[in-house]
């Protein structure tokens, strides 16, 4: 038990090569499990459903050679939803490190500051009041959850964003928009609220390859911009004196960040509803795994790739032939993990 | 049982003798807008009826359609507002004893949604229907979650501080959300009957809910009554309260099962209401100071104030009628964000 303790403050002497020459090697072997691990889920993942397919099958399917109806199962209908999971787990993970490393509050994910109920509110109003299709409840989806993450923010900074203060005005400004929400639910007829309640509970069911383009794209735009301010960000933690100090430009690094994140969020949100605690696990777990002094962006994202995929997965088969939102399996893992967090800090209090 | 405050009063004799009168006069004063409200919560509604013609049917034994509208539906629903505000007023208040937290809430901590999910469970599963059938299912979930809520709340040696029981409140919350949600979906014929109780209603309720609920109700209320002057020892940390006498683990116990069969009965007969029990112990608080006694009976009386304005708002505001819950979550959010940042400069 006492070895790792003398070898980390031992290494906390030589602070900067050091450390972030151990970190690494950890967090790679880290996140490049969790790549595998994700990758395989999908495999798997690709497999199954109401025609059930071998590996070699899919492979040839993915490489052109199967028949066309094989093809046109993999390529049309499952390989979209996978790709979903992929990259939405990806884009909702690195969006939970952004928070989370910008309100230096391991609480602080767009689930909890109001950004997901928000985003349904805008969607309802859209899906219906005005009856829009799926681009009007993505365009509402972002203003709404946008509008909402900037008024909690606003209300919650008086004396910067730590603490729970954060979480708790989102919690209030939740309550409001989920009355506002469940009170559109009991306007409209059964089927409307049937579908809004679907896209509520995020949902990966009906993705298409037009509706995933975007997100894609959007993920990997914010992905070189993030891992090139990652370093500066990790400086945040350390307070505004210590990275103005060191030559970090923290009000534009702030920005840049809350930018950043909402637009993976949104990229997300938008396509697939509001898929709940995936930003706000992710990284908890990849900084548990990898031992680091902050959060690690790429094994996060890659860990919330495999937690996406393996939720689609369970949500997919728990109880086929009915497929449940992803949205309730992630509610349930996420909201399960955060509780045993919050229990084990009490015990270890 | 009053045996301990009486030094506490004794000793601060000068000083609560002129309160006390004023408390008194609250009071009074409490029970006479409630009084006056529950009368004015008859003459208001959908159905456009005159003052003389719900007064005709109030007194009369006319069975037409006013006499329909203003005793079987109207007077059900005051009675009810009346109840559930009370034992909703007393659960908060009682919830925010035990647990020395002053953000604590039946709905903020997830146990309406723990009620809700069993009830869901029991429309969607076991076909129960109508209040009656709800109440049972709705208890259940209420005792499971507050339990579980406690016993994290209390986990380690400080026990939990006021914003991690929230946080455990709200994970718990939506776990049970995301359950309920995807029952619901698989079963839409239950969804379809519980989407207009689950944004909190008082509409359309009639005598049946008001029999089914008010049993449990009104003794729930009346042992929290007996709770509160103990709930002043508790305030003062476990292990004096213990040296006072008090038996602390009887204490929660009773207490909790209290706010469960308050909740519980709420919730089944009106849905679940959130944040109401969060405002009127500290708009009591705030008139009255920390003393259990008066929190907890002026609760039973503020709280109902509260729902039944609520509800007619509700009424006139819409003209096809705003759920109670949506006004009280109006209500009651913006206070729950004005306490976090006012608490701040005391370091919540």
């Amino acid at each position: 038990m006492n070895t790792p303790t003398l070898r980390a403050s031992g290494e906390r002497v030589v602070r900067v090569r050091g450390l972030s020459l151990r970190i690494h090697r950890r967090s790679f072997w880290v996140g490049l499990a969790c790549l595998i691990v994700a990758l395989g889920a999908a495999g798997y993942s690709l497999t199954i459903g109401d025609l059930p397919l071998s590996l070699g099958d899919v492979w040839a399917a993915l490489t052109g050679h199967a028949d066309p109806g094989t093809t046109r199962i993999v390529l049309d209908w499952r390989l979209p939803r996978v790709l979903m999971a992929l990259f939405g787990g990806i884009a909702l993970a690195m969006s939970g490190a952004v928070f989370q490393t910008l309100t230096g509050n391991p609480l602080g994910s767009p689930d909890i500051i109001g950004f997901n109920t928000g985003a349904y509110t805008g969607a309802l109003l859209s899906m219906l009041v005005i009856g829009g299709g799926s681009t009007g409840t993505t365009v509402g989806a972002l203003i709404g959850g946008t509008a909402t993450g900037a008024l909690v923010y606003l209300l919650a900074l008086r004396h910067g964003l730590h603490g729970y203060r954060l979480i708790v005005i989102g919690i209030g400004v939740s309550a409001m928009l989920g009355a506002i929400n469940s009170y559109l639910m009991i306007t409209v007829k059964l089927e409307a609220a049937i579908t809004a309640q679907v896209w509520g509970a995020g949902s990966l069911n009906t993705i298409r390859w037009i509706d995933l383009t975007p997100t894609i794209l959007i993920t990997l735009i914010c992905l070189p911009p993030l891992l090139a301010l990652w370093r500066q960000a990790g400086m945040l933690g350390l307070g505004v004196e210590t990275a103005s100090g060191r030559g970090v430009n923290v009000k534009l690094l702030r920005v840049a960040l809350l930018v950043l994140g909402v637009v993976l969020t949104a990229a997300v949100t938008a396509v697939a509803g509001p898929i709940a605690f995936v930003a706000l696990v992710a990284p908890q777990i990849a900084l548990r795994l990898c031992r680091g002094p902050g959060i690690p962006l790429l094994p996060t994202a890659f860990l919330g790739a495999a937690l996406l995929v393996i939720s689609d997965l369970v949500a997919r088969t728990l109880l086929a032939p009915v497929q449940l939102p992803v949205g309730v399996v992630t509610v349930v893992l996420g909201g399960g993990y955060l509780v045993w967090m919050l229990i084990s800090r009490l015990r270890k209090a | 049982m009053s045996a301990l405050p009486v030094p506490r009063a004794a000793k601060s004799a000068h000083g609560t003798l002129r309160s006390a009168r004023s408390r008194t006069l609250i009071l009074i004063l409490g029970i006479i807008i409630l009084v006056l409200l529950a009368a004015l919560s008859l003459f208001v509604g959908s159905g456009r009826l005159s003052v003389a013609q719900t007064w005709a049917a109030l007194t009369g034994g006319q069975v037409d359609a006013t006499g329909i509208i203003v005793r079987d539906y109207r007077v059900p629903r005051t009675i009810l507002a009346l109840i559930v505000g009370a034992g909703l007023g007393a659960s908060g208040a009682l919830i925010q004893a035990i647990t020395r937290n002053p953000l604590a809430d039946p709905g903020i901590l997830g146990v309406n949604a723990g009620s809700y999910l069993c009830v869901v469970i029991g429309a969607a599963f076991f076909g129960a229907g109508g209040t009656l059938g709800q109440v049972w299912w709705a208890l259940g979930g209420a005792l499971v979650t507050s339990v579980a809520v406690y016993l994290i709340g209390t986990a380690g040696r400080h026990g939990a501080s006021p914003v991690q029981l929230v946080l455990t409140g709200v994970a718990l919350g939506a776990i049970f959300t995301g359950i309920s949600s995807a029952i619901t979906l698989l079963t839409p014929e239950a969804f379809d009957k519980l989407r207009f109780w689950a944004a909190g209603s008082l509409q359309g309720r009639q005598m049946d809910t008001v029999i089914a609920v008010a049993p449990f109700l009104v003794l729930g209320l009346l042992i929290a009554l007996t709770l509160s002057s103990s709930l002043n020892a508790l305030a003062l940390g476990d292990e004096v309260a213990r040296s006072l006498g008090t038996r602390v683990a009887l204490l929660r116990a009773v207490s909790i099962i209290v706010i469960t069969v308050l909740c519980g009965a709420s919730t089944a007969a009106v849905g679940p209401i959130g944040f109401l029990g969060l405002m009127a112990p500290h708009a009591v608080r705030s008139l009255v100071g920390p003393d259990q006694r008066w929190v907890i009976p002026l609760s039973m009386i503020g709280a109902p104030i509260i729902f039944l304005a609520a509800d007619m708002i509700g009424r006139v505001l819409v003209q096809s009628e705003l759920p109670v819950g949506i006004v009280t979550a109006f209500l009651g959010a913006p206070i729950l964000i004005w306490l976090v940042r006012r608490k701040e400069a005391k370091g919540l």
